[in-house]
């Protein structure tokens, strides 16, 4: 029990009405590597929170090296070792690498004169400690993710470290990325350091943790070694509901491709690419994430219109130079970023769900049809199941399931022929992902053609007729998903 | 699917809707309470409604603009430039039309006011380019443009007044309607009644909203930013030639620094009616209420001639403070994300 | 896979210093050119006279700019400021000399700053809104309170001061002479105090970090609240100290006459390479803008082009100079698209 690096035991915390935890238990020993899983609500980041002292719980204690606190600050947790990196690495982009990374140790020492060659010095010994290539003087703003993160390890080993928590690392990060960190993971395990990850990713959690811990809707459901854990025990615990695993069978296939790509290119991004998309159809485009697949996604929609070749939609050669083109030939786009691209957080759910298709539901000047538009809302809230009391709320209110929801709303609204979606469950929870995919079937089985790009192998496999892989900008393998598996579609993308 | 069950409950949700909203009305009916038992003959006369009704239009129609140009996350600081520039230009024109008697002929007034709206939407497409073709951020673009315009003024009229038109021009605008209703407060509320209809009835309006915020998520949704943009900053170019043209009337005069004072106090003017200068929120009626509020508190100032009538400086940026910091207390119940993408 | 744009542009496009260093010394030239005055001994002492007071106000709202807030309301501080130390002082019939009239515009300065400071940093109030009604406030109480009228005799300590010349520059071929007031050694020292303070001391970088991310400052252990509130009371010192000096100048303490040049103080300073939106700049670029507008200002006359037209040109040139900025943004981005996939690549 003595062993236990960090124990917190029968934590309550509840905000104005809502109960984040209840009773949730958890321990990490040094050096052990460990899994914090759970849907968007089950109190995960609340948990993180408290551990770090940010958040002091309503009751319950938690025990650092054999000492235990009932409240503890942020200042008492940095002293005690405790780390944690945040998904924006808490970086300033305006500075320099330099700057990023001594400011913390310099405030810590309540400098108040800046030496520029002891910052130096600092940030050398820093990145020195993880083998990391940099240039000290990059502004910070200019690198790639993967190096801000490995900035935010740097600093957070600077301070006789014992535990690092790490909120969802592995989001906007390739597949060799990926692999570095967890090379240095198992790095800084060697050294004693225990790490706590945040992720609802699969493969991560079975890839690097030893063992883990499952909270749902506030509560502990689940927590022990990784090795007794597999995927539908994952699900299981996750969303409290069991998933029969379903693929996609194409119904009704249209004669004619509804969508046509002929030898298409972008200067500097990918070129050659020629598919076609059936009715009843849906394809998957995967790749890593320099592989040209998002350009291709963004030049279907007109965002990125292409340089070379053409498109097709029944038949007719189209011309998309602009996000109003590719609507106008019933063509949707499901953005990456579903927060900035695909949402307006701040306004109502129901101005989120018509915007896309407001110039139907214009009489005379202009003037919106009230009874047509208040129709429409209630027919995509019931139909994709938006859980909500009521459709003027802000769309921020929702979970991220909900969210993609509305997203999906507004295109569909639009009556659509084509739907492309770009990364369609990233960070949506197991029930919602599942429910998605359930939507997505059905749509094609109504005769819409869709183009899922996506680097989740599983989602791909599962939701695929046939599956294109991209390497280097270009196609390099077009697979049918029932011939074929995530092993073989790795090999073609690396 | 509101349980409105009794007139109370009803207002409560109608009031934590529209907090601020409420929050205006409240102040002025205290301040009309308070006039009501002080000074009760010299402020509720209605000379001194007609005046305050008569003079606001100014700045009243330059708000406007402002609010259209903040709700899409921009800002217009070239109301006064744009204001004055076309007084001017119409100014040289009125001397041009005024005959030998100084009279002015019939198509006189209608042709300037043609040409003021056309002048307006030429200077507001020039606004609305730099805005959306050349990416420049709206506080600098129309700082710059409005010193441009004032430019204009000063080196056309060498900083001189226009003046030597018809009386004409002044004595219709400067006149009321059945003897009542002032005609440049009809202009103001036509204007406000014409932005109120686009921004809550039609399809234009829910763009805007949704454009100011976030322009990328528009983009995305299939919005034509370029075009929404270049109709916000026209549209506001419009409302304020028209509030140079009531300046005109008003002052039977034109010149390149009236209303200097005009293009924070309409920043002001807007923020205090609830318009968010990061974008996406508003509505003309807290405009039209802060200005009433504000118009209200100056005239009734008036009233106490042992106190300088410059206090009102103080008291408008007082009201704002205190409006802010009650909207900070009520807020923090409520905490939304806090997004620091935009500028201030 | 080939990138479109050659990198080197990317350290170009990055530095805006040199751009303005070359529009500033082609206009230079060209003046110099047409007029044959502009290098002129009086000439340049004039400019530099008439940089103190802009160039400090200019020092202010860089501040300001880099922590990621605005504030429009620094010549409305400034002048409450000076006005009512004027005021007292005259009061008092005070004969003394130069230090008490500063301390005590200092002291009502940053009063006025911590009063901003108060708003933005410890409620968190948007910093344009707080800081255009504290200017309306600050008005309020000058024209109100204070009863403002011109004061065309200001202390006699003050008039000295103002009129006492470092040294005179006379012009052989005009005859014209200049004088250097002592005012610019004051600026100087202003502004190697702040060069010192942003770039040696955490206090500085502190600012910059807070305009970067408020959010990364805090949690790097930044005291995010205290350090707002005390830059405000710094840039409201800075301001009523170019009030001062603008007063002793002018030989007079007019109350709105440096009202409205809160436009073309911020568009000299983003102009200079300062981000509107926070945490880039440097004061050295801030300084190229200021003087740029400044001597747009002041030599248009010596390029043959009558004083009305200056606004015409300060338009255009914010037009043109933030155009231009607004562009290398763009190119910037392109620029980093497309290394993220050269990097992958390798």
């Amino acid at each position: 029990m003595s062993e236990s690096l960090l124990k917190a035991e029968g934590i309550y915390k509840s905000f104005v009405g809502v109960q984040a935890l209840k009773n949730v238990n958890f321990s990490i020993k040094s050096g052990e590597i460990h899994c914090l899983a759970g849907e968007n609500g089950s109190g995960k980041s609340t948990l993180i929170k408290i551990i770090s002292g940010v958040y002091t719980p309503d009751s319950g204690y938690i025990e650092f090296d054999g000492k235990q606190y009932t409240k503890i600050t942020p200042i008492e947790a940095i002293n005690n070792g405790i780390q944690v990196i945040y998904q924006d690495f808490s970086i300033f982009p305006n500075l320099t690498v330099m700057e990023n990374l001594a400011f913390n140790s310099e405030l810590a020492e309540g400098r108040k004169i800046v030496n520029w060659k002891r910052m130096r010095t600092i940030a050398e010994e820093a990145i020195a400690k993880i083998n990391f290539k940099v240039d000290l003087d990059a502004y910070v703003g200019n690198l790639t993710v993967a190096e801000k993160q490995m900035i935010a390890i740097s600093r957070a080993l600077m301070f006789n470290t014992k535990l690092i928590i790490m909120d969802e690392p592995t989001t906007a990060l390739t597949k060799k990325e990926v692999r570095n960190l967890f090379n240095i993971i198992l790095k800084l395990k060697e050294i004693g350091i225990a790490i706590l990850f945040v992720s609802h990713k699969l493969n991560e959690v079975f890839e690097i943790s030893e063992n883990f811990t499952i909270l749902r809707s506030g509560e502990l459901v689940a927590s022990g070694s990784t090795s007794d854990l597999d995927d539908r025990k994952f699900s299981y615990y996750m969303t409290g509901r069991e998933f029969i695993p379903r693929r996609f069978k194409p119904v009704n296939l249209s004669e004619k491709p509804i969508f046509e790509a002929k030898h298409i290119g972008l200067s500097g991004f990918f070129e050659d690419i020629s598919f076609s998309l059936r009715r009843g159809e849906i394809i998957g485009i995967t790749g890593l994430l320099d592989s040209g697949r998002t350009e291709l996604a963004l030049s279907m929609f007109g965002i990125k219109p292409i340089s070379h070749g053409s498109f097709s939609i029944d038949g007719k050669q189209v011309q998309i130079q602009s996000p109003r083109d590719a609507i106008e030939h019933n063509l949707g786009y499901v953005p990456e970023d579903r927060l900035t691209e695909g949402l307006f957080l701040s306004q109502s759910i129901a101005d989120n769900i018509i915007i896309s298709e407001i110039d139907r539901l214009a009489k005379r000047a202009g003037v919106v049809d009230q009874d047509k538009r208040k129709e429409e809302i209630e027919r995509w809230v019931q139909e994709l199941s938006i859980a909500t009391p009521d459709s003027n709320n802000a769309c921020q209110t929702l979970s991220g399931g909900n969210q993609q929801r509305i997203v999906l709303a507004k295109w569909l609204a639009c009556n659509l022929d084509i739907l492309v979606l770009n990364g369609p469950t990233v960070g949506v929870d197991i029930g919602s992902k599942h429910d998605i995919h359930g939507i997505l079937h059905e749509l094609a089985s109504k005769g819409l053609g869709l183009i899922i790009i996506s680097d989740d192998l599983p989602e791909i496999v599962e939701n695929c007729s046939k599956i294109l892989v991209m390497k280097a900008g270009r196609i390099v393998a077009e697979l049918k998903a029932d011939e074929t598996d995530e092993k073989s579609i790795l090999s073609y993308m690396l | 699917m509101m349980a409105s069950r009794n007139p109370l409950q009803q207002f409560q949700q109608m009031y934590s809707k529209d907090r601020h909203l409420w929050r205006l009305i409240f102040m002025i009916v205290i301040w009309m309470l308070f006039m009501a038992i002080t000074r009760f003959n010299k402020f509720y006369s209605m000379i001194n409604f007609q005046t305050m009704a008569a003079q606001f239009p100014e700045f009243g129609l330059m708000s406007l603009g402002v609010m259209l140009c903040m709700i899409t996350g921009g800002i217009d600081l070239s109301v006064v430039g744009v204001a004055n520039l076309t007084s001017i230009l119409m100014a040289f024109l009125l001397i041009n039309l005024t005959s030998a008697t100084g009279a002015l002929p019939v198509y006189a007034l209608p042709l300037v006011f043609l040409l003021a709206i056309l002048l307006g939407a030429a200077f507001g497409l020039f606004n609305g380019l730099l805005v959306s073709k050349f990416h420049i951020p709206p506080i600098l673009a129309t700082m710059g443009s409005g010193e441009l315009f004032t430019g204009i003024c000063l080196a056309i009229t060498n900083g001189n007044a226009v003046s030597k038109f018809s009386r004409t021009y002044a004595n219709t605008i400067n006149n009321r309607l059945f003897d009542l209703i002032p005609i440049q407060l009809i202009f103001f509320v036509i204007m406000a009644v014409v932005i109120w209809f686009l921004l809550s009835k039609t399809v234009f309006g829910t763009k805007l909203y949704l454009l100011g915020t976030s322009d990328t998520a528009a983009r995305f949704s299939g919005l034509n930013n370029t075009r929404l943009l270049l109709q916000t900053y026209m549209l506001s170019s419009i409302c304020a030639a028209l509030g140079g043209m009531i300046m005109l009337a008003n002052y039977n005069s034109a010149r390149a620094d009236y209303g200097t004072v005009y293009t924070l106090q309409c920043v002001l003017i807007v923020v205090l009616g609830g318009v968010s200068p990061v974008g996406g929120k508003g509505k003309i009626s807290g405009v039209v209420l802060a200005i009433i509020l504000l118009r209200l508190l100056e005239t009734g100032l008036n009233r106490f001639p042992r106190i300088s009538s410059y206090y009102i400086s103080l008291i408008w940026g007082g009201v704002l403070i205190l409006v802010m910091v009650l909207n900070y207390f009520t807020e923090n119940r409520h905490p939304l994300p806090r997004d620091a993408r935009r500028a201030k | 896979m080939k990138t479109t744009t050659p990198i080197s542009l990317k350290k170009l496009a990055g530095r805006n210093e040199p751009y303005i260093f070359l529009v500033l010394f082609a206009l230079c030239l060209l003046i110099e050119f047409r007029s044959g005055q502009f290098f002129s001994s009086n000439n340049l002492v004039d400019i530099a006279s008439a940089l103190i007071v802009p160039g400090l106000f200019a020092i202010g709202a860089f501040l300001v700019i880099i922590s990621g807030g605005i504030d429009v309301s620094f010549p409305a501080l400034a002048s409450l400021s000076v006005y009512a130390t004027t005021k007292y002082l005259l009061d008092i019939q005070y004969e003394g000399g130069i230090w008490l009239p500063i301390v005590i515009a200092l002291a009502i300065g940053a009063l006025l700053g911590a009063f901003n400071g108060l708003f933005i940093g410890y409620f968190r109030l948007p910093a344009l809104i707080v800081t255009l009604g504290s200017s309306s406030v600050f008005k309020g109480i000058m024209q109100g309170a204070l009863n403002s009228k011109q004061l065309t005799i200001i202390p006699v300590g003050m008039r000295t001061w103002g009129t006492t010349a470092l040294f005179t520059a006379r012009n052989p071929v005009s005859g014209l002479t200049s004088r250097m007031p002592v005012a610019f050694i004051v600026f100087l020292i202003v502004l190697g105090f702040v060069f010192f303070l942003m770039r040696y001391t955490m206090f500085g970088r502190s600012i910059y970090a807070i305009g970067g991310s408020e959010t990364s400052a805090h949690r790097a252990g930044f005291n995010v609240i205290r350090t707002k509130v005390v830059l405000y009371i710094m840039v409201g010192m800075i301001a009523s100290l170019a009030g001062v000096i603008r007063v002793c100048m002018m030989q007079q303490a007019h109350p709105t006459n440096m009202l409205g040049m809160e436009m073309n103080i911020i568009a000299g300073v983003v102009l200079g390479g300062t981000a509107i939106t926070g945490g880039r700049g440097t004061l050295l670029g801030c300084m190229l803008g200021t003087l740029l507008i400044v001597i747009v200002e002041n030599s248009l006359i010596l390029l043959g082009i009558p004083t009305s037209w200056k606004s015409v040109f300060t338009g255009a040139l914010i037009i043109i100079g933030t155009g231009i900025s607004a562009y290398q943004v763009i190119l910037m981005n392109r620029i980093k698209k497309t290394k993220h996939s050269v990097k992958e690549a390798a």
